[in-house]
């Protein structure tokens, strides 16, 4: 993909269903894979700061996750669905003030340095809370981390704050940094936010921008046998076709987040000696959404947008656009979240007759030229498949009698004229779903936020319930109570249609047959790879 | 060698005024373009709050006026200082020096062959233009010019990298080869091959045409055909007259070519992964970087002007009525 990376989401165990399928790698599970040798994979961004702890975004996570490690991992089995980093166990107190963190013992640095409780409370206070893109919402009310001993992190909180919301949160926010080499300097401008120094499997050994960047085996890794591979190299290759010609050609063994094009891997699955696979990715999903201005006149009618979201045939664009490596969506929470995810919302099935009614009853009839009104429609250029979905929206708006002007604009354009100028009427976006409603969800419904914060309600969209339940929301530390208040904001948006969930979608790998160990987990590519390597 | 200085004086000083015209053009495009290079950051890193985009607005000297941020850039200018990239967090000069090597082995290289295959085979048509290898040679000569340089390219990552496997489908080398001298210019010139004939091959068609039409055109004229009264004929007649008139136009187009290469590099760099100057402005531009994009297009006008510079100190070899008389 050519997209921005948009940070991520957080584990979920169950696959996108229309990807199920594809799902298995045709690879041998159970083989071991060899100590040895270098793989090249395909990459087509250089995020210019490799800090995952300022920056947790998939395109930062990518490479620097197999260098810099968060204190849990996301994974397909294990309590709260996370594995173990470089925590060991977390407890919350029953009052919500605080966590207590038991970290690993034995572990150190890459420059041989030991690790303890003082670098996690260092990394939360310094780092997260006040730098970090996700970490400075989540940890707004962190007050303080004691460190009683040096393998014991307790984290406060000023106020009530969820466990729920921080153990979803702990695989993409708690990128652990060293701090004996970033006290008392320019945390954004550290020379180590380039040459990253971790506990991870993989230590960063060089980088050449516009060519690849190079990481090598980490031989005192605390887990004993891992890494498998001596070297990880990401390859830049910025052009669409390059990824699928250099696996064919062997030059590279692995390409992640669909560097190769949906469009070219019924081709390419039929090499022999490489394997298409969809799995690995279900902590990262994406959403497909139709943004809506309401502060048009006609589409601050509820019936307006309810037409909108009947005019769409949510199959045909999973089946036609995402070639089924999607699924279907009618809420503000993927099915593939089972915990938090309302199955009971307001469904707007395909129907261009009820859509039509709608559009008539709301006192907008068909013109002599069969045209309602006009509309401004803007397809962010993030994905192919946004793009795509905007030719096909045009049309399936033409068909209720509505006449949609694409507007396209590359990226800096699109940000800019959505998120501050408000200079459009509807827009197709990608927000990202981050494995809890709080992190990155709510605030696309949550009203009075500044002009200029993107992927943000910048909408003009305002129900006063809606706030009242995420305010409230935020503050609750049950389990249960809260997952009961998501569910209730989600049928409340999706009956307002504030704004229209199309598709869930997210990503490929494509591999040569002898690469082991591929889509281990749900955060499988932006994880830290030390059980990938290939066949003996 | 006092002409030769004079013309040196005159086009430094004439170029001046259009690295200002070039800098202040580039400026206000990326100007007019909506959205700054925080908004394509926020885009790249999904987002941040109202605090975190107004600082790095501050921070990254974007939340003045355009007028501020060009006197800025100016004044920095002229003491040499070419900024700070924010794309890259690294200073502008050391980006495009860094990349500059590998667009001018590029274009160098494309235009040695364009030039050197397209004149010799321009002499072949033109040494007896209307003949049946004059049509073949200038038909393939079209057919080539007429294919997109990227599309070729493509074509020959499919036929070379992908099916034969006898060249690498990218890059400027082996990643982390480990070679040194002999054996890593080797490695490099094996890397070389395809964007190179991608890039060379659709300008020697210009080449060629414009060499052949020109031989065309002399066979008609007085000084040939007393030439050939004389009982001249042959190699001598061919070379000697006939071709080295027709090569004033060619060496021109040269110095013209030199711009539109760099142009079409942008695109042969990324389909051949080459981390050169026209993928680094395609990047500027589409991270709203204009320190950077203003570095590169400078880089670029010098290296123009100094082909430029060459073509019309070798017109004065090729033809010696240039610049005589006039003193400079």
């Amino acid at each position: 993909m050519r997209a921005p990376f948009p940070a991520l989401p957080l584990a979920r165990r169950s696959l996108l269903a229309g990807a199920a399928a594809f799902s298995m790698p045709r690879g041998a599970w159970g083989a071991t894979p060899k100590r040895s040798g270098r793989l090249t994979v395909a990459a087509d961004s250089e995020p210019p700061n490799l800090n995952p702890a300022i920056i947790a975004s998939n395109g930062v996570f990518f490479v620097a996750s197999k260098v810099i490690e968060p204190l849990a991992e996301a994974a397909y089995d294990g309590r709260d669905g996370l594995a173990p980093r470089l925590a060991t166990g977390w407890e919350a107190a029953n009052d919500g003030r605080s966590i207590t963190i038991t970290l690993r013992q034995g572990v150190t640095w890459h420059d041989d340095r030991p690790f303890t409780s003082a670098d996690v409370a260092f990394s939360a206070m310094e780092v997260w809370k006040k730098h970090q893109n996700l970490g400075r919402a989540v940890f707004r009310e962190l007050e303080a981390v004691e460190t009683p001993d040096a393998h014991t992190a307790v984290f406060r909180f000023a106020v009530p704050t969820p466990a729920q919301l921080i153990r979803n949160a702990l695989p993409v926010v708690t990128s652990v940094l060293p701090k004996h080499l970033y006290e008392g300097t320019d945390i954004m401008r550290n020379p180590a936010n380039q040459k990253l120094v971790g506990t991870g499997p993989f230590r960063f050994a060089e980088r050449r921008h516009g060519e690849y960047t190079r990481l090598v085996r980490n031989p005192t890794y605390w887990e004993a046998g891992r890494p498998h591979l001596d070297e990880i190299v990401y390859r830049v290759l910025p052009d669409r076709a390059a990824a699928g010609n250099a696996l064919e050609a062997e030059e590279i063994q692995l390409a992640a987040f669909s560097a190769v094009p949906l469009a070219d891997l019924d081709r390419i699955g039929k090499v022999p000696g490489i394997k298409v696979i969809s799995s690995g990715y279900e902590g990262l999903t994406y959403q497909l959404v139709v943004e809506i201005n309401h502060r048009r006149r006609e589409l601050s009618d509820v019936r307006v947008r309810r037409a909108l979201a009947h005019a769409i045939d949510r199959d045909f664009v999973v089946r036609t656009i995402f070639r089924g490596y999607a699924a279907t969506s009618q809420g503000p929470v993927p099915k593939n979240d089972r915990v938090f995810h309302a199955p009971d919302v307001a469904g707007y099935g395909f129907n261009p007759a009820r859509a039509n009614a709608l559009l008539d009853e709301a006192g907008y009839p068909r013109g002599a030229d069969g045209v309602r009104f006009r509309l401004r429609l803007l397809p962010a250029p993030f994905f192919n498949e946004t793009r795509q979905f905007g030719d096909y929206l045009r049309q399936a708006l033409a068909a209720v009698g509505i006449e949609a002007a694409i507007v396209s604009n590359d990226t800096p354009a699109h940000l800019r004229a959505v998120y501050t100028d408000h200079a459009f009427d509807i827009a197709v976006g990608s927000p990202v779903y981050r494995g809890d409603p709080a992190i990155s969800t709510t605030i696309l419904f949550q009203s009075g936020l500044p002009a200029g914060v993107p992927f943000a309600n910048q909408y003009g969209y305002q129900n006063a319930e809606v706030d009242t339940l995420i305010r409230q929301a935020a503050g609750t530390i049950d389990d249960a109570e809260r997952v009961r208040l998501y569910r209730a904001f989600q049928k409340l948006v999706t009956d307002d249609v504030a704004l229209v969930n199309v598709a869930e979608f997210s990503f490929i790998t494509v591999a040569r047959d002898n690469v082991l160990g591929v889509s281990s987990n749900p955060r499988w590519a932006v994880s830290n790879w030390a059980d990938l390597g290939f066949a003996g | 060698m006092r002409r030769t200085l004079a013309l040196l004086r005159r086009r430094v000083l004439g170029v001046v005024p259009v690295f200002a015209l070039v800098v202040l053009g580039a400026f206000l495009l990326l100007e007019a373009a909506p959205g700054d290079a925080v908004d394509a950051y926020l885009a790249g890193v999904g987002g941040g709050d109202a605090a975190q985009v107004a600082a790095l607005r501050t921070e990254w000297g974007l939340d003045g006026g355009p007028l501020p941020r060009l006197v800025a850039y100016l004044s920095a200018l002229v003491r040499l200082d070419l900024g700070w990239s924010s794309a890259f967090q690294r200073p502008v000069l050391e980006v495009v020096l860094e990349r500059l090597p590998n667009t001018l082995l590029l274009m160098g290289m494309a235009t040695l062959l364009a030039l050197s295959l397209g004149s010799l085979l321009g002499i072949v048509c033109g040494a007896r233009p209307g003949s049946l290898r004059d049509r073949a040679l200038s038909l393939a000569a079209i057919a080539i010019y007429a294919m997109p340089g990227f599309w070729l390219g493509l074509v020959l990552i499919v036929a070379f990298s992908v099916e034969l496997r006898w060249l690498p489908s990218g890059g400027m080398e082996t990643v982390a080869s480990g070679l040194s001298g002999i054996d890593r210019a080797i490695d490099i010139a094996r890397h070389l091959v395809l964007p190179v004939l991608s890039l060379g091959l659709v300008y020697m068609a210009l080449y060629l045409r414009l060499m052949r039409d020109g031989m065309a055109e002399l066979w008609g004229q007085d000084f040939v055909r007393a030439a050939r009264a004389r009982g001249m004929t042959g190699a001598r007649l061919v070379l000697r007259h006939v071709a080295r008139n027709a090569l004033l136009p060619v060496v021109t187009m040269l110095g013209l070519q030199s711009a539109a290469m760099l142009g079409g590099s942008v695109v042969i760099e990324s389909v051949f992964a080459i981390p050169g100057l026209g993928r680094l402005a395609s990047e500027a531009v589409s991270r709203r970087d204009t320190p950077l994009l203003l570095g590169v297009v400078l880089l670029s006008a010098i290296v123009v002007m100094l082909v430029n510079l060459v073509v019309d100190l070798s017109y004065a070899l090729l033809d010696p009525r240039v610049g005589s008389g006039t003193g400079g």
